[in-house]
């Protein structure tokens, strides 16, 4: 079992836990993930490390509720234990000196974009970030985010903080005020990593996103995760989860990504229309 | 008495049932169906079917007791040598293994060996007491199993037999790797391998589940910081193959691992109380045609299919499944496409499978198998309407413990190179056994690799010290 240390909301509908699991701890890279389940019904939810305590022995994952799994997540108090967590799966990020990074996060992608952030800084790059939501009471890790960039952008759909309009917006201007970019890192909702891809393919900028699919095991074995890179199929599992944007078909990772959307919706219902107050009881 | 030429049938669930229940196919034999056919074995002193079992199992010894009566002493007798009787039981391809052997065979049915193993295996899951836990001396050697298949498991419970620390390290949140996320609940119920595991823990063996080895810790780190004298990997073929024809990543296209995970390990045939979703849509095409096929095709029926094929691209004869499965296929009313191979999936705008475009094919000239190889027709080009998918044209080694472990030699195809009669790897201390080592095979051949390897790592620490 896997205690839960701390929890917090970062947003409405955003949650952060603090989870004991010593041997992911002691290996975890930026870029990794771990795949959990909360209990014996439970589906395998896969979800990036946000960050790690080496000595504490505790990782720390981000999530928004937004199906019937997450959701039930989200009910885990401070004390409670999550039945299975594995990793750190895929491989870490590469890190090196690429003289300056833009990193992007968008919606609950600033939580896995903030330790690559820290270290492309801690590696001696200039890390300019770039993080947008949909409004501003959705938004986090500001903070957390000024401390590791050397400028901070903050975008948002309907402007109520930071520019009104997209991370690319920013991109762009930055693109256009002649900004010298030896690496664009983008993470967030595939809409936003697939625009990403296609305005730094103009100007030749190397671009690396990190693909979330569907997936079961995590180890390379279900094949759910495939994903077209370049004339290969790549599994976002064990070949990423990171690839390179411009080579990536996203509009085939979209599709996929609704491969169950009428399943999702009909255990989310259930899950509304059963709930009780701690735990769902859906099981 | 006169002998009858025919094993004793076994009695089965009816074809039109079944196929809409996950509930075992075979009901097993009743104490009189098993007193019937242990009558029929000779009791050959010979005993050429012993030659046919890789776990060594003393075959007239175990229906011996089974002819007096004395079921508990059979089921022991199975125990000693192997550790997932009930498994093999049910899985094993005895027509391929112990029963080719049989005299019996020569001039009619050969003895049910396999129906009778289970039915002592089953008697001894029934009334079981927990195992006792065995002594450790102070100075017991640890061995690490790497993968909780039927390599692992066997070669887990032999080497703690001979006095062995073992723990077990299995990357899914259960143990039994195949025989869980594989093997469907119908063929292999689920409780029946948590029983023998359970066994097997109760010996004192330890199983670490949730733990990706060469992710979580690597081979190196278990022997050089964990304290490991020994490492066992038996991590099989889980890697799945896709055909490669344009089309196979729209939605509706899975994998047979992923089809049979979500349907086995994850439950997804009681969704939405298990909360792992499977899609079946109402016609399902499976490619292939090996055992992992047939599961898919028949899990597919149980999941509310109207229709479901067997796409194959050579003929009856060459089917690599197992007669049985077949047979139980062809009865619950799989539709058989032979001689037909896909070329490509067809997809509306939604990227949803809405047909495949496949070829029929004809037999030509014998191949590097010895199999005569299917060459396509011209122009027989036709479209079959379905709406999923499953890929079940094999699986490959998963290169996760061999790229992360140090002077680890692998062949052309990724898999582990180890010595056949030992397991020893190019690696001092590691051993590797079962499909990791020969590619996609049974389950009786891995725990044959599995025995082998625990023989061979006795030695090796006995010699070592």
């Amino acid at each position: 079992m896997y205690k839960i240390t701390f929890t917090s909301e970062l947003a409405p509908s955003v949650k952060l836990f603090k989870v004991e699991a010593p041997l992911i701890a002691r290996k975890a890279q930026p870029g990794q993930f771990i795949i959990l389940r909360t209990d014996e019904s439970g589906e395998r939810i896969p979800l990036t490390i946000a960050d790690f305590d080496r000595k504490a022995g505790t990782i720390t994952l981000i999530f928004q509720e937004v199906g019937a799994s997450t959701i039930d997540l989200g009910k885990f108090n401070v004390g409670d234990a999550l039945l299975d967590v594995v990793g750190p799966l895929g491989k870490a990020t590469h890190i090196e000196n690429f003289g300056t990074v833009v990193v992007v996060g968008g919606g609950i992608g600033i939580a896995p974009i903030f330790p690559i952030a820290r270290g492309m800084k801690e590696a001696g790059n200039e890390v300019i970030s770039i993080i947008g939501a949909r409004s501003s009471n959705i938004l986090f890790w500001e903070k957390e985010m000024a401390e590791v960039s050397s400028e901070l952008h903050v975008t948002t759909d309907d402007g109520s903080t930071g520019r009104h309009g997209l991370v690319t917006h920013v991109l762009q201007d930055m693109i256009d005020a002649g900004k010298k970019i030896g690496l664009v890192v983008a993470i967030g909702p595939v809409i936003m990593m697939k625009f990403v891809a296609e305005l730094t393919r103009k100007y030749n900028i190397p671009t690396v996103v990190s693909l979330n699919p569907v997936m079961i095991d995590g180890t390379g074995m279900c094949g759910g995760c495939r994903v077209a890179v370049g004339n290969e199929n790549k599994f976002a599992c064990v070949d990423g989860p990171e690839f390179d944007a411009h080579k990536i078909d996203f509009d085939g990772l979209m599709a996929r990504q609704r491969f169950y959307k009428a399943q999702e919706k009909e255990t989310l219902d259930r899950c509304k229309n059963e709930g009780g107050d701690h735990k769902c009881q859906c099981r | 008495m006169s002998m009858s030429l025919k094993k004793t049938p076994i009695p089965e669930q009816d074809p039109k049932i079944r196929a809409k229940n996950f509930s075992e196919v075979s009901l097993g034999y009743t104490e009189e169906n098993a007193a019937t056919e242990a009558e029929r074995c000779l009791q050959c002193k010979k005993a050429p079917c012993r030659q046919g079992c890789p776990v060594e199992v003393d075959i007239p010894a175990f229906i011996g007791h089974i002819k007096k009566g004395d079921i508990q002493a059979a089921a022991d007798n199975l125990k000693e040598v192997n550790s997932l009787p009930a498994v093999c039981g049910r899985v094993c391809p005895q027509e391929e293994q112990c029963e080719k052997f049989c005299v019996l065979g020569k001039k009619g049915e050969p003895v049910g060996i396999g129906r009778l193993e289970r039915y002592a295996a089953d008697y001894l899951l029934k009334n079981a007491k927990p195992a006792e836990k065995l002594e450790y001396g102070a100075d017991a050697k640890r061995v690490a199993v790497v993968g909780s298949g039927p390599a692992g498991l066997t070669a887990a419970g032999d080497l703690a037999k001979m006095g062995y620390k073992v723990t077990i390290f299995e990357a899914l949140h259960l143990p039994g790797g195949v025989l869980m996320y594989g093997i469907p609940e119908f063929r292999l119920p689920k409780a029946v391998v948590q029983a023998e595991i359970q066994v097997l823990k109760d010996i004192g063996v330890d199983v670490q589940v949730n733990f990706v080895a060469g992710k979580t810790l690597t081979v190196d780190e278990l022997m050089d910081e964990e304290g490991f004298d020994a490492v066992f990997i038996g991590t099989g073929a889980g890697l799945p193959y896709f055909m490669g024809v344009p089309g196979e990543n729209l939605s509706g296209v899975y994998s047979a691992n992923e089809f049979l995970t979500r349907s086995n390990l994850m439950k997804a045939y009681r969704f939405p109380e298990y909360k792992t979703p499977i899609y079946v849509g109402k016609k399902v095409a499976v490619i292939g045609g090996g055992n992992v096929a047939m599961d898919g095709a028949r899990t597919a029926l149980r999941l509310g299919a109207e229709k479901s094929y067997i796409v194959y691209r050579r003929s009856e004869n060459e089917l690599p499944a197992r007669a049985e499965e077949v047979h139980h296929a062809h009865e619950e009313g799989i539709d058989f496409q032979l001689l037909t191979a896909p070329t490509e999936v067809l997809g509306n705008e939604q990227g949803w499978v809405r047909g495949m475009k496949c070829i029929r094919m004809e037999l030509g000239e014998p191949d590097a198998s010895g199999r005569r190889s299917p060459v396509e027709i011209p122009g027989s080009e036709f479209e079959i309407d379905v709406d999923v998918i499953v890929v079940a044209i094999g699986q490959g080694p998963n290169p996760l413990v061999q790229s992360t472990t140090k002077g680890l030699a692998t062949n052309k195809k990724g898999n582990i190179v180890a010595d056949p009669e030992t397991g020893a790897t190019s690696k001092p201390g590691v051993f590797a056994g079962g499909d990791i080592v020969t590619g996609a095979a049974t389950v009786i051949l891995a725990m044959g690799a599995g025995k082998k390897a625990a023989r061979a790592i006795d030695a090796y620490l006995k010699e070592k010290k």
